[in-house]
């Protein structure tokens, strides 16, 4: 008994005197991390930087479908700057991205202050209102395409049999300007419920003894809002508008499936030329330098609504210090 | 509303079935004329297999049909041919990555420009196409265009059909206006349309970004009016004078159609006619046939005609089509299998068949089979048989290359049309326009 012990005690010894190769690589610390991290580092190599990569150097080159390209330095970009179908689409997805991103915060903002309120079926209203959301973009898009459908939209029927206010079909997406809002306003219906429900998530966080305190010291609804619910919501207005303006910007689904960039190119986004260019025309190339000269855009607004937006100073309720 | 779609259903497969019954027994006494030509001996590899794509069906005939005849061809030689149909979104991308890769199908049915685009990853078919152009009568216009190389005799592509949008209009709309068929000039369409418009019933064509309908109106607008985008050496030629006389015309013409033109895409124009808003477009018969076989519709599609575009200053009708066009790759271990089968399918026995099934859908690239019994059928779909007659594609008139599908892809005829329509542009700095963005894809050509 005495003597199995021993050895028993003796080769533990043995084992913590000299551990194995294997159990001593993994004591390391930096073969650890190394190993950790490889599987996620891969995951975005693979899955991320590699196409982001590849759709930067192609818009470098030549390529088209079905040809092998050549490196051709900025020709693709100097091609865009002076095509002013590239200017049309910069300029539309701007207008697009500001103005559809002031109507969804607007409404959205209006929506989720109404939705913070003790309303009876509170928690319906609420699934209700995400509806537009979780609909398949392309599902909403086509009910929009027959919603402004020239001959057959059902707010032409309204207005023209059934109640005689026209005497013609309105032609929503048959000019280039009524073409413009009224994907705007698709856009900002769908766009309504992500923002409303964010915020109604970070209207919760405010604490009501703030409220109640203001009320004490007599402050109206206005001043409350002005000096509680608007400060205290800064920080995730500025993340929830970064995700919007990220989301309006590079959109695709609603113009390619209601107009194509019709009429005559003047509802193309950045995002649907270059799928227009470079998978349709076969413009390879082409389509990965519209893509690429989307980035300058995204990283502007995307500093702008988390510097502008998010400072401290104002996270922390006080104006200017 | 079940039960009426099963039985409309059943009732529509006994229909194929008879159609079937009836090719079968048509087979026997065919009045395909044949000329004796001695077959090309291909040599078949020993232990050769083939792998092919094709675009999908429009009807589910022509899926059988064309399955069964490969099953034939494998029982008679041995070969074997596995038969995979792509969507037609999907085929040129599938052709490209084939041709690039090296790798995958040995012969692929794509559409018309793809054997010009990957003509060095092609193996020539000019014995197949010698052969079956003495047999069944001479390939027509539009087979040779899409067949040979440009000016050259070298055949790399095998055309299997065509399908093309001519007119379709409403017939008792045009005799309450004085007409029985819609006039060859120009002009006279003019006054025709100005006619319609005023009895309410005006015409409609798109002129938004849709690929088939708004290419075939541009194309027709400047053809009929003498212009091309190319001159037979492939320089771009659009700003040219006779462009600027057809966008003019179309100025004057664009008000005559019901209003909203401008956002139609490739259904716009099915749904206006069909519902009876509009009296006279331009569509593929596939407008016809879902007219005729849906009871509510079915009244329109009685009362309706076809006829091949107006000519205004051209011979023949200024229209294009899509082409099926096989071609088989150099990568193929089995390029005689592959060039056997082709010919296989083109064979009487094989080809009437499937011609007959489709219905009109395509129609056939040679001469000899304009007297398939599909063309006897519904006289409203007779005139379709002379398709690939035209000697308009598109890309008219200079080689047909990736540029020419990419300046399609990207509808810029179409918008060259549009604006000019709509008032945005003069047709002088419209056709300047189209000329810009026409050379950027001809840069490399």
């Amino acid at each position: 008994m005495a003597l199995t012990t021993a050895t028993a005690i003796d080769q533990v010894a043995v084992r913590t005197r000299r551990p194995n190769a294997l159990a001593r690589l993994f004591d390391n610390k930096l073969f650890l991390i190394f190993v950790c991290l490889t599987p996620a580092v891969g995951l975005l190599a693979v899955f991320l930087s590699y196409p982001l990569g590849l759709g930067i150097w192609l818009a470098f080159t030549d390529t088209t479908i079905g040809r092998r390209g050549v490196w051709i330095g900025l020709e693709n970009f100097e091609y865009l700057l002076s095509d002013p179908l590239w200017w049309n689409a910069v300029f539309y997805s701007v207008l697009y991205t500001g103005v559809a991103t002031i109507g969804k915060f607007a409404l959205g903002f209006w929506l989720a202050l109404l939705l913070n309120q003790h309303l009876p079926f509170k928690s319906m209203l609420r699934a209700i209102v995400l509806l537009p959301w979780i609909v398949p973009t392309v599902l909403s898009a086509i009910a929009f395409w027959w919603i402004y459908d020239p001959q057959f939209s059902i707010i032409s029927y309204l207005l023209v049999d059934v109640l005689g206010w026209r005497e013609t079909n309105i032609d929503f997406l048959g000019n280039p300007w009524s073409a413009r809002f009224s994907l705007i306003a698709a856009n900002i219906w769908r766009g309504i419920p992500f923002v409303a429900i964010s915020l109604l998530a970070g209207l919760q966080t405010i604490s009501p003894s703030l409220y109640e305190a203001a009320m004490l010291d007599g402050a109206t609804p206005w001043q409350r809002f002005r000096h509680i619910t608007l400060p205290m919501m800064m920080p995730i207005l500025a993340i929830v508008m970064t995700f919007s303006i990220i989301f309006t910007f590079s959109d695709f689904q609603l113009v390619y499936a209601i107009t194509r960039g019709g009429p005559v190119n003047s509802t193309h986004l950045l995002a649907t030329l270059a799928f227009q260019r470079g998978i349709a025309s076969g413009e390879l190339a082409e389509g990965a330098a519209i893509a690429v000269s989307m980035i300058p855009f995204l990283v502007f607004a995307t500093l702008f609504s988390y510097f502008g937006l998010g400072r401290r100073k104002w996270q922390q309720g006080s104006d200017n210090e | 509303m079940q039960d009426q779609f099963t039985r409309r259903d059943a009732l529509a497969l006994g229909v194929s079935a008879a159609a079937l019954a009836v090719t079968g027994a048509s087979a026997q006494q065919s009045r395909i004329k044949v000329a004796d030509v001695p077959a090309p001996d291909f040599k078949i590899e020993s232990g050769a297999k083939l792998s092919m794509l094709r675009p999908v069906k429009f009807v589910q005939p022509d899926e059988d049909i064309f399955r069964g005849n490969a099953k034939r061809f494998t029982e008679k030689t041995g070969v074997e041919v596995k038969v995979d149909f792509v969507g037609w979104e999907d085929i040129n991308q599938q052709t490209a990555v084939t041709s690039n890769s090296g790798a995958g199908p040995d012969l692929i049915i794509g559409f018309s420009d793809a054997p010009h685009i990957y003509a060095d990853k092609l193996i020539e078919l000019t014995d197949v196409a010698d052969y079956i152009g003495k047999r069944y009568g001479g390939w027509l216009t539009m087979a040779q265009r899409y067949g040979k190389r440009h000016d050259s005799n070298a055949w790399i592509g095998i055309p299997f059909g065509a399908s093309a949008g001519p007119l379709i209009y409403r017939k008792s709309v045009l005799q309450s206006v004085g007409y029985d068929k819609v006039p060859e000039d120009m002009p006279g369409v003019l006054e025709l349309c100005k006619k319609l418009k005023a009895a309410g019933k005006p015409a409609g064509f798109a002129l938004g970004n849709a690929v088939g309908d708004g290419n075939g109106f541009a194309n027709w607008i400047l053809w009929s009016h003498g212009a091309s985008l190319l001159n037979e050496k492939g320089d771009v030629i659009i700003n040219s004078k006779e462009t600027v006389n057809a966008l003019g015309y179309l100025k004057e013409l664009y008000p005559t159609f019901i209003p909203g033109t401008t956002s139609w895409n490739d259904v716009s124009n099915n749904r206006a006619y069909s519902s009876g808003e509009i009296s006279m477009t331009a569509n593929g018969v596939s407008l016809y046939f879902s007219m005729k076989n849906d009871p509510a519709t079915r009244p329109v599609a009685d009362d309706s005609e076809h006829q091949l575009l107006p000519k205004g200053v051209a011979e023949t009708a200024p229209m294009g089509g899509l082409c099926l066009n096989a071609m088989v790759f150099k990568h193929s271990k089995f390029p005689n299998a592959a060039k056997a089968f082709v010919t296989y399918m083109l064979e009487r026995e094989q080809y009437e068949p499937w011609l007959d099934a489709n219905s009109g859908y395509w129609s056939q690239p040679l001469a000899a089979y304009e007297d398939a019994a599909v063309w006897s059928g519904d006289p409203k779909v007779k005139l379709f048989k002379d398709s690939m007659k035209s000697k308009f594609y598109t890309g008219y008139k200079g080689p047909i290359s990736q540029a020419s599908g990419a300046v399609n892809a990207d509808y810029v005829l179409v918008q060259m049309c549009a604006s000019v329509a709509t008032g945005e542009a003069t047709p002088e700095a419209a056709a300047k326009e189209a000329e810009r963005r026409a050379r950027r894809y001809y840069r490399r050509s």
